[in-house]
């Protein structure tokens, strides 16, 4: 019996924060990729502490729905799922490249394939193209665009800057959109100045967070003129210094993540059948859970 | 119906006699076995003892008895490769441990009722001994299923425990704010276990391990201790303030789990751990996240203040207090203005006895500093 285990951080405050992880975990389910998809969260229950107790299959695969290798992937999923002899070397990563590894979880004495984070996997970048796709409702946006990806910057983690220019560097390879740049939010370029790094009139913002929250919905459409006050809601596209901006929230709401979750659970060993073609096709049919221009406003954590 | 109608089918009796075929059956006072040399059945419950059976003997032992058949059939075919802890569940919703089967079957036929948290979940049987399951809240039980909102999928148990009767956000699964007003029916007894750890995650799960004796518990100084970035400080909490920590957020009236965990594992709290069915085995991420707040507070050093109130407005600002921490402020009528928790005796202390900087009867809170 093979199981997958999305693990998320969640939020006392904001009930938006884990409606992406369910959202792909139902995804997951309907394509019948395993035999169970159980979600753990560190705010929320089932607790990272308790999730793999509830879990039945005895192949397990934990894939982390953050965005980026740092204190929770490195630390606190390992820690709190009891993973035994756990050390960052397991993943021999660059920041970049963590991949998977096998540990046994103590909590129940069976082996874990802990996989690296959906954020930092090379599928992520689709998904950003993906949410630039639903915002504009043009499935071939990019000529006359310009991209930008956007982060917290390195003030907290330095490998979460890392990931932005990854997949900015990507996308801008793909030579689809005009101009290509990556922003963030503690540090320059920051994204206040969205406007200074683009000549083409139309931009799409696409921050890469996992969930919709205070950063996604209050900071960063204040920050980059969308709206004076997030609670009036903002426009997309809006007008900003004689540009489009067309604002997608975060990435992690597009549908497509759950690609991503498969992939990494594909690769740490899990037999997945066509579920990966079966995910694209059906999270491009049945569209996204979309909060691009939502007038909800939403507390962070 | 009673345990006497039931039903055996060709395929539930064929299964038993392969299985027997293979080795002895001993389940909930049903014995059978399948002598190789003699080619005999042997067939025994609580109510009857027969030997030298050939198969068409077996076979009328088995349609006589099939209440005892189709239990070890739901068992062993439904539950087969479950988990030990979801089986369990599923054996205490019908009280498998409390009577025999016959007495079982009769009690299921009219329905078992069971509460886990605020969840009031029945099991009933069908003629050929397969189990249905339904759940509703608590407070439904006297409603008629049809004026309830029905369900049949688990997952949607996720929306329903999301926000409380007054829309707000549930950030504890547990706490006891479940809204009413809505019914699973017709459950497999794989999908009523889906549906409850959906709405109480986990919870089947510890239950199981604490019956089995094998409840894993993390007190409070293995969990603060463990805790790293800003939630690395909690472990400053003296026994006291975790005392005040677990009467404060752990009682009853706030998680339906029952606190099992104390302050180490040679000091137990003070505060009432409650009598929930399931444990609590760690302090959540509620309590240590706000345990992080309370560490911050306690590094105060307390401050004698001077304030002037009459007998009453003293009396008003306790009755305050306990609106908010008792979350009655929203049963406050408007227009009573003998609750001192009224928002007009509110709004009158504070034009009274608080000054433009906010502060009570004027007085500053950090003396030293507004003197600067």
């Amino acid at each position: 019996m093979q199981s997958l285990v999305i693990v998320a951080h969640g939020s006392h405050l904001n009930p938006d924060s884990s409606v992406p992880t369910h959202n792909h975990a139902d995804t997951i389910r309907a394509v019948g990729a395993f035999d169970e998809v159980r979600t753990g969260f560190w705010k929320e229950a089932p607790s990272l502490r308790e999730v793999l107790r509830t879990v039945e299959g005895d192949e397990i695969y934990v894939v982390p729905l953050f965005i980026s290798e740092g204190y929770f992937t490195e630390q606190v999923i390992p820690r709190e799922l009891r993973l035994d002899g756990w050390d960052v070397s397991e993943w021999d990563s660059d920041g970049l490249s963590a991949s998977h590894t096998v540990l046994t979880a103590t909590d129940i004495d069976r082996e874990v394939h802990y996989c690296g984070p959906v954020g930092t996997h090379e599928a992520m970048t689709d998904v950003l193209v993906r949410r630039a796709e639903s915002v504009t409702g043009d499935p071939d946006v990019g000529d006359g665009f310009g991209f930008a990806v956007v982060g917290h910057g390195t003030e907290r983690n330095e490998n979460s800057a890392k990931a932005i220019e990854y997949h900015a560097d990507r996308i801008r390879e793909m030579d689809r959109f005009d101009e290509v740049q990556a922003l963030y939010m503690d540090e320059e370029p920051e994204v206040d100045d969205v406007t200074d790094y683009f000549e083409s009139e139309d931009v799409v913002v696409v921050p890469l967070f996992i969930a919709d929250g205070f950063h996604t919905q209050e900071d960063i459409p204040e920050d980059m003129g969308l709206t004076d006050d997030y609670r009036t809601g903002y426009d997309v596209p809006a007008v900003v210094d004689g540009h489009r901006i067309w604002y997608a929230g975060a990435v992690g709401t597009e549908g497509l993540t759950a690609d991503v979750i498969l992939e990494r659970a594909e690769e740490a060993g899990a037999s997945i059948g066509n579920a990966l073609e079966a995910v694209r096709e059906r999270t491009r049919s049945t569209g996204t859970s979309d909060s691009a221009g939502s007038n909800e406003p939403a507390m962070g954590d | 119906m009673t345990a006497d109608d039931v039903v055996l089918s060709a395929e539930v009796f064929e299964a038993f006699r392969t299985a027997i075929a293979d080795g002895p059956i001993d389940f909930d006072d049903l014995y059978a076995r399948y002598d190789h040399e003699t080619e005999r059945f042997e067939f025994e419950t609580t109510e009857t003892t027969r030997t030298g059976l050939s198969e068409a003997g077996l076979h009328e032992a088995a349609e006589e008895y099939a209440s005892y058949i189709t239990n070890w059939w739901f068992v062993s075919s439904v539950l087969d490769d479950r988990s030990p802890d979801r089986v369990g569940f599923v054996r205490w919703l019908e009280a498998a441990s409390e009577h025999s089967v016959p007495a079982r079957y009769d009690a299921l036929a009219s329905g078992v009722s069971r509460s886990w948290g605020e969840l009031h979940i029945t099991a009933t049987i069908d003629e050929f001994g397969d189990r249905s399951y339904e759940l509703r809240h608590e407070d439904d039980t006297n409603v008629s299923a049809d004026s309830l909102d029905a369900h049949s999928n688990p997952l949607d148990a996720r929306e329903i425990g999301t926000f409380d009767e007054r829309d707000r956000y549930r950030p504890l699964r547990t706490a006891p704010s479940l809204p009413t007003g809505w019914v699973f029916s017709d459950l497999s007894a794989i999908e009523v276990c889906e549906t409850v750890d959906t709405f109480y995650p986990a919870t089947i799960a510890n239950w199981y391990r604490e019956s089995d004796g094998t409840l894993d518990i993390d007190h409070w100084r293995d969990t603060a201790e463990r805790q790293t970035g800003i939630y690395g400080i909690i472990d400053e909490l003296d026994e006291a303030a975790v005392n005040r920590i677990a009467a404060s957020c752990c009682v009853d009236s706030q998680c339906l789990k029952r606190r099992e965990w104390e302050y180490d594992a040679e000091t137990e709290l003070a505060a009432d751990g409650g009598s929930g069915v399931f444990p609590c085995r760690e302090p959540c991420s509620l309590v240590v996240a706000a345990a992080r707040k309370w560490t911050t507070l306690e590094r105060e050093e307390p401050q004698t203040y001077e304030f002037e109130l009459t007998p009453s407005e003293k009396e008003q600002l306790e009755a305050l207090i306990d609106a908010v921490a008792d979350d009655r402020t929203d049963d406050i009528r408007e227009a009573d203005v003998y609750e001192g928790a009224n928002r007009y005796r509110a709004r009158y202390l504070r034009e009274k006895r608080i000054d433009e900087h906010g502060n009570l009867s004027g007085t500053p809170t950090h003396p030293e500093e507004s003197e600067e």
